[in-house]
């Protein structure tokens, strides 16, 4: 599992600039020059993207290729490998390298257009800074001169997409995005065209640069030529400070960069992180931020008012309140959905354990259950890159990657790109799906037909499959949709097992995965502890300092609702709950309805404030430090970027109310108010060394009716999620709205249909797919109305289609 | 005089319908086929090595050593695809050839293909000769039915099919790699190598890729052996070629002689420069290579006396151009040209050939200083052997080859205030005794 024994590398030799260098076998000559200290001036050289020679800006001479002979012209040294004994002179001493260098920069500026001082690259500019560096101070075809000719312009800027734009006249065409769009994203639909001085970027007339991962085109484009709507104009780069930062819109774990300018973010960036993202991000991470920039923002703690509104609060006051009123409602319980940081879900899970006296608390704010608890228990917490998960890395060394439940693409956009890198280079992906999705055929892979509901069985039929057989060297990457298919997971784990072949779970939302280390599950404590496990519930009270902790295993989200609805449990914490997003949006509205006692913490005003009895603002990510773990169990933690004293961490608002319910009489504090105090505690508890849970063993359940098609569903990267409100150019690049449905069902009612099921209907454009099952219809979960699982009924359950009128 | 030549390639072009079957098997064709197919394959490889046959598309890499590069371990199809984008200024030897004698290239193809054990051959024909392309694609369908090509082909158990393509149009496909991705249906540009065409070509996999030139001469070394053909020529640039003759000259055409001939001789047996002027200057291998002058008229026509005098054999393009040339014009011209078919891949050649365009263009119109040649040789010198294949090295050739020669004449653009020369005296209808 260890990351590569560098010792097994043959290394070569080469001479640099009169200093010898050892470097692996293969290097480029431009990557051994890093290794001396010397930067080679480049512009369409990217170490991620395959070597094209097309700016010629790093040419070096070369007295020696190793061979004993030299060339007799400056070579590029981005394409050129090394070799044992070569001797390489770049423009550091050697007079033809730079004349040559200089000579190129000269070709690069002179059809260049001087409008640097309006230009969103300049500061930060590639092309900018290597003129001053490698280029000659004053032109030689300057205006006045007899020679100058005229630059080639062209009409700026066109649109390659809503939210990509091209100035064509600044492009140096060094074919860095196209090369993006086809070697790493697969969505090749920019391309170079027309020839000569007039070559440009270009898009089909009717396809448009809609790419998950267009902008990261922006950020290696040497030079000002792409830009976003979202950004353009907005700044220039030296009067923003840069904070590094982790996606919050996934479970990838992303490095992400933050410019911000006086408290405000004005745009994101991809980090560097070769372990996890490279130097790639999806759309939504890169320009969903302003969510957190709405009118709805919550600034203030408000509290229900005697005639029944709520109003300002202080932030004492709404402890206060929301201690006794919690404390008056009797049972309590937690709904704390999937968005939270790990120290602030470690806060949720100990207010649940120790404030409240309960295990009622769920973070799955989506369809759940309890076999996905136990698998969570059994199989997925306290897994880490450490501890031998399957990472990142090792989606690029396995065989065969078998994607079940799970989407990558839309799921977690960065797993696609490593999956289809992987596929690149011999890793076969496996897809137990419905049909062929377009990111599948990017990875070139293969569809295991199955219906929603299938998956046991088809998980099943791999072991020994004569053509698709697992074994350690596979990988099963378990969607957390697999959740709402009965024996899916236990029949993953079987499957594992037996096979030898790994699993991970890929959850979608970023602060999922630390909220199982956390404990935020109904039969789990932090560190993995099962609460079925006496010790393990010792072990926990004993670190918090408190006598006992309660035994019996808590209610799931589903649980909660259920209860709340039947009077069992009165007070409600819940955060980040979209009771659209739960298996039973009507249930769950009806339950926050008939809570006596409901405190939310959010970001923003949403129904569910709207309905409480205490509303606590809580702060965004960018406003306070945390950690997400991502789907690898990784820790990515991160500083707070911006201070904002209008909302605080949801641990600081948990602090308060746990104290406030200690001073009644009620539980214990919490014992830490700030992320470094909660980090402190959470690294003193440490994981849980004890027993693990078993697996889950459910059986899957047989269809009982075969009538109308089974639904499919699952959101798509950019829909219309509540984080990326206030985006409209990003949603402008989303896919269009359509169900996907068999070639037979077309024909009999498309194009439009309407896809009526237990909950309501929704009508839309059809697609016919051609490899779908038969039987199966796929809607986009949340790109209409509010929802599939509110306005039509439950994934895996029956609708019907019919022909509609839009 | 006559002796000079050494029709082979040229020979039956005036015959009766030169172009059919009938024709060239009534001349002896595909007799070499039928003899090479009883061959051991790496004999005719062999035979071509030892003839000295050189290619005959400009960079004169021998041909039998580019066919012993192909690997034939390697389990992937192997190819051979025939260049027959001529593109170059003033060069028009493959088309001539392909319209009259077709089948020469055709059973070059076979016997060729045949040696480096290709199933599939692809002729590459520039896509402006429509007609030159129905005719390869008629010698094709002939040789079909002949059974000279498909399936078993006369008995020996050995299959080929020929694809005739026709290309779309640019200048830079006749550098091979761009060839290969214009036959691919990609955009045309040079690709990156290693790796080498030999190793990683059409669709990957081990291409040989020739001039039509070298391809037609196959037969002919196999007729009557590789000593025969290296009887001609001279000692390292072995056989006979096809020089194309046009410019300033009484009958342009196409001259086939052993290489090393020189101008002087080739201008007598063209009827001698148009009558009542002298040399000026002339390409020796298209536009892409460097001038020459009447000083240079006994140097020897083969790679390396060309090369001596510092410029190239090519593709044996002679063009040639009396005194009532303006220098500075035709050079602006062929600069046009560059610019126009420049792909646009690397920097050099794109943004290079427009300045160089709009510096020469300048300098025609008599604006600008001497230090503007010394700019103009500056901006050459950077794009020489910078770039990422040779079309801009073809470009500033012509350039820097003038300047040296005819230094004068760009001065005198300065200090006339734009060209002294009469542009009509240089035309075909010029009056007769025109002066410049």
């Amino acid at each position: 599992m260890s990351i590569e024994n560098t010792t097994d590398v043959d290394l070569v030799s080469v001479t640099i600039d009169g200093i010898q260098v050892s470097v692996p076998k293969d290097t480029l000559v431009i990557r051994a020059a890093e290794q001396v200290g010397v930067q080679i001036p480049r512009f369409c050289d990217h170490p991620l993207l395959a070597p094209v020679g097309a700016c010629r800006q790093c040419l070096v001479d070369v007295p020696d290729a190793g061979n004993g002979r030299g060339f007799p012209k400056p070579q590029a040294s981005c394409t050129l490998p090394v070799a044992e004994g070569m001797v390489v002179s770049t423009q550091v001493t050697s007079p033809v390298a730079d004349k040559a260098q200089q000579g190129i920069m000269e070709f690069l500026l002179i059809n260049h257009p001087l409008d640097c001082p309006v230009c969103d690259k300049g500061g930060e500019c590639p092309l900018q800074n290597q003129a001053m560096s490698n280029g000659r101070g004053e032109s030689r075809f300057s205006a006045d001169s007899t020679t100058a000719g005229l630059k080639r312009t062209f009409p700026k800027p066109i649109n390659l997409s809503p939210q990509i734009l091209l100035d064509r006249e600044r492009c140096i065409v060094c074919q860095r995005c196209t090369r993006f769009t086809s070697e790493i994203a697969g969505d090749p639909f920019i391309e170079m065209v027309e020839r000569g001085a007039q070559q440009q970027v270009g898009i089909a007339e009717d396809a448009p640069f809609l790419s998950y991962f267009a902008g990261n085109t922006i950020q290696i484009c040497p030079v000002g030529a792409l830009t976003s709507e979202d950004y353009r104009f907005r700044s220039r780069p030296f009067d923003l400070v840069s904070s590094p930062s982790v996606t919050e819109h996934d479970a990838s774990g992303s490095a992400i960069r933050v410019d911000h300018r006086r408290g405000k973010v004005v745009r994101r960036l991809a980090g560097n992180d070769p372990e996890v993202n490279e130097e790639w991000i999806t759309d939504k991470d890169r320009f969903a931020f302003h969510y957190a920039q709405q009118p709805d923002r919550l600034t203030y703690p408000q509290v229900r008012d005697e005639d029944g509104a709520l109003r300002p609060a202080s932030w004492p006051e709404a402890f206060a309140v929301a201690a006794r009123g919690l404390h008056a409602a009797g049972a309590s319980a937690v709904l704390m959905g999937g968005r939270h940081t790990a120290e602030d879900a470690y806060a949720y899970s100990k207010l649940a354990r120790v404030g409240l006296g309960t295990n009622d608390i769920d973070f799955r704010a989506r369809p759940h259950s309890a076999e996905e608890a136990d698998f969570l228990a059994s199989h997925v917490v306290l897994t880490g890159p450490e501890g031998g998960s399957v990472t990142y890395t090792d989606l690029e060394r396995a065989t065969t990657v078998v994607l079940v439940g799970f989407e990558p693409e839309d799921e977690a956009g960065v797993v696609f790109l490593r999956l289809r890198k992987a596929s690149r280079s011999g890793t076969r992906v496996l897809a137990i799906a419905p049909f062929s999705t377009r990111g599948l055929r990017k990875m070139n892979g293969t569809l295991l037909p199955t219906v929603p509901g299938g998956e046991p069985a088809a998980l099943e039929s791999l072991l020994g499959h004569a053509d698709h057989g697992l074994d350690a060297s596979s990988v099963l990457l378990l969607g957390e949709r697999l959740a709402t298919v009965p024996g899916a997971l236990s029949a993953a784990a079987a499957l594992a097992a037996k096979s030898g072949a790994r699993l991970a779970w890929l959850p979608r939302r970023a602060g999922d995965r630390g909220a199982v280390e956390a404990g935020c599950l109904p039969n789990l404590l932090p560190g993995g502890r099962p609460i079925a496990d006496a010790s393990a519930r010792v072990d926990a009270a004993t670190t918090w300092g408190v006598d006992a902790l309660p035994e019996t295993a808590g209610r799931d989200g589903d649980g909660i609702v259920a209860a709340l609805l039947a009077g069992e449990v009165g007070g409600l914490v819940v955060s980040g709950v979209d009771p659209d997003d739960t298996a039973d949006p009507a249930a769950t509205r009806a339950a926050i309805e008939k809570a006596a006692f409901v405190v939310a913490l959010e970001l923003r005003e949403t129904d569910v404030t709207r309905s409480a009895d205490v509303v606590f603002p809580v702060a965004p990510a960018t406003d306070k430090a945390g950690t997400f773990v991502n789907w690898e169990g990784r820790p990515r933690p991160f500083e707070a970027i911006l201070s904002n004293p209008a909302s605080l961490p949801d641990l600081r608002i948990l602090a308060g109310i746990a104290e406030e319910l200690h001073a009644i009489g009620a539980g214990a504090p919490l014992g830490f108010r700030t992320v470094a105090e909660a980090r402190a505690e959470m690294a003193d508890m440490g994981p849980w060394d004890g027993q693990r849970l078993a697996a889950p063993s459910v059986t899957a359940t047989k269809a009982t009716t075969t009538e109308g098609l089974v639904l499919s569903t699952w959101k798509q990267l950019i829909d219309g999620g509540t984080m990326q409100h206030g985006d409209k150019y990003l949603a402008a690049t989303a896919r269009p709205t359509v169900a996907c449905v068999s070639q037979t069902v077309f024909d009999a009612v498309g194009p439009t249909v309407t896809v009526t099921g237990d909950r309501g209907s929704v009508t839309l454009p059809a697609v016919a797919v051609d490899d779908i099952v038969d039987g199966v219809v796929w809607l986009p979960a949340n790109s209409l109305g509010r929802g599939v699982l509110a306005d039509v009924a439950s994934p895996g359950s029956r609708v019907t289609v019919k022909g509609g009128t839009s | 005089m006559a002796d000079t030549l050494t029709p082979v390639l040229t020979d039956s072009w005036g015959s009766e319908r030169s172009w059919t079957l009938a024709a060239y098997e009534a001349q002896g064709g595909y007799g070499a086929l039928k003899k090479a197919l009883a061959m051991p394959q790496d004999d005719i490889i062999a035979a071509v090595k030892d003839s000295g046959l050189r290619g005959r598309g400009g960079a004169g890499f021998p041909t039998g050593m580019k066919w012993s590069f192909i690997p034939q371990d390697n389990p992937k199809p192997k190819y051979l695809v025939v260049n027959a984008d001529e593109s170059e200024p003033g060069t028009c030897k493959d088309i001539p050839l392909m319209m009259a004698t077709p089948h020469t290239l055709v059973e070059g193809v076979i016997i060729s293909s045949f040696a480096i054990r290709a199933h599939t051959a692809f002729i590459y024909i520039r896509g402006e000769v429509l007609h030159v392309i129905r005719r390869v694609q008629a010698a094709v369908a002939e040789a079909y039915a002949a059974g000279h090509l498909g399936k078993d082909i006369h008995g020996s158990g050995y299959d080929l099919d020929v694809v005739v393509h026709a290309g779309a149009g640019a200048y830079i496909c006749g550098e091979e790699t761009a060839l290969l991705e214009g036959l691919e249906g990609r955009r045309g540009q040079p690709r990156l190598r290693p790796p080498f065409p030999a190793v990683a070509g059409l669709y990957a996999s081990p291409t040989v890729i020739n001039n039509v030139e070298s391809i037609a001469s196959v037969p002919s070394i196999i007729e009557h052996g590789a000593t025969w053909f290296a009887s001609m020529g001279t000692e390292k640039s072995k056989g006979y070629g096809i020089f194309s003759l046009s410019g300033h000259i009484t009958r342009p055409g196409q001259y086939e002689a052993p290489l090393g001939i020189t101008l002087r001789e080739l201008i007598d047996l063209a009827g001698g420069i148009r009558a009542g002027h002298e040399l000026k200057f002339w390409t020796p291998g298209g536009s892409s290579t460097p001038l020459l002058t009447a000083e240079h008229l006994d140097v020897p026509l083969d790679f390396e006396g060309v090369g001596a005098a510092g410029s190239m054999l090519g593709t044996r393009a002679l063009q040639i151009f009396d005194e009532t040339t303006c220098v500075v014009r035709a050079v602006l011209r062929w600069t046009e040209f560059y610019k126009h078919e420049s792909c646009g891949k690397c920097t050099p050649c794109r943004e290079g050939t427009w300045w160089l365009v709009q510096t020469l263009a300048a300098l025609e119109r008599g604006q600008g200083s001497e230090a503007d040649l010394e700019l103009l040789l500056d901006q050459c010198d950077n794009i020489l052997g910078r770039s990422f294949c040779a079309l801009a090295d073809g470009a500033v050739s012509p350039i820097a080859s003038s300047i040296k020669y005819f230094r004068d004449d760009y001065l005198a653009h300065l200090t006339h205030g734009g060209c002294p020369v009469d542009p009509a005296a240089a035309t075909v209808f010029a009056t007769q005794g025109a002066t410049a």
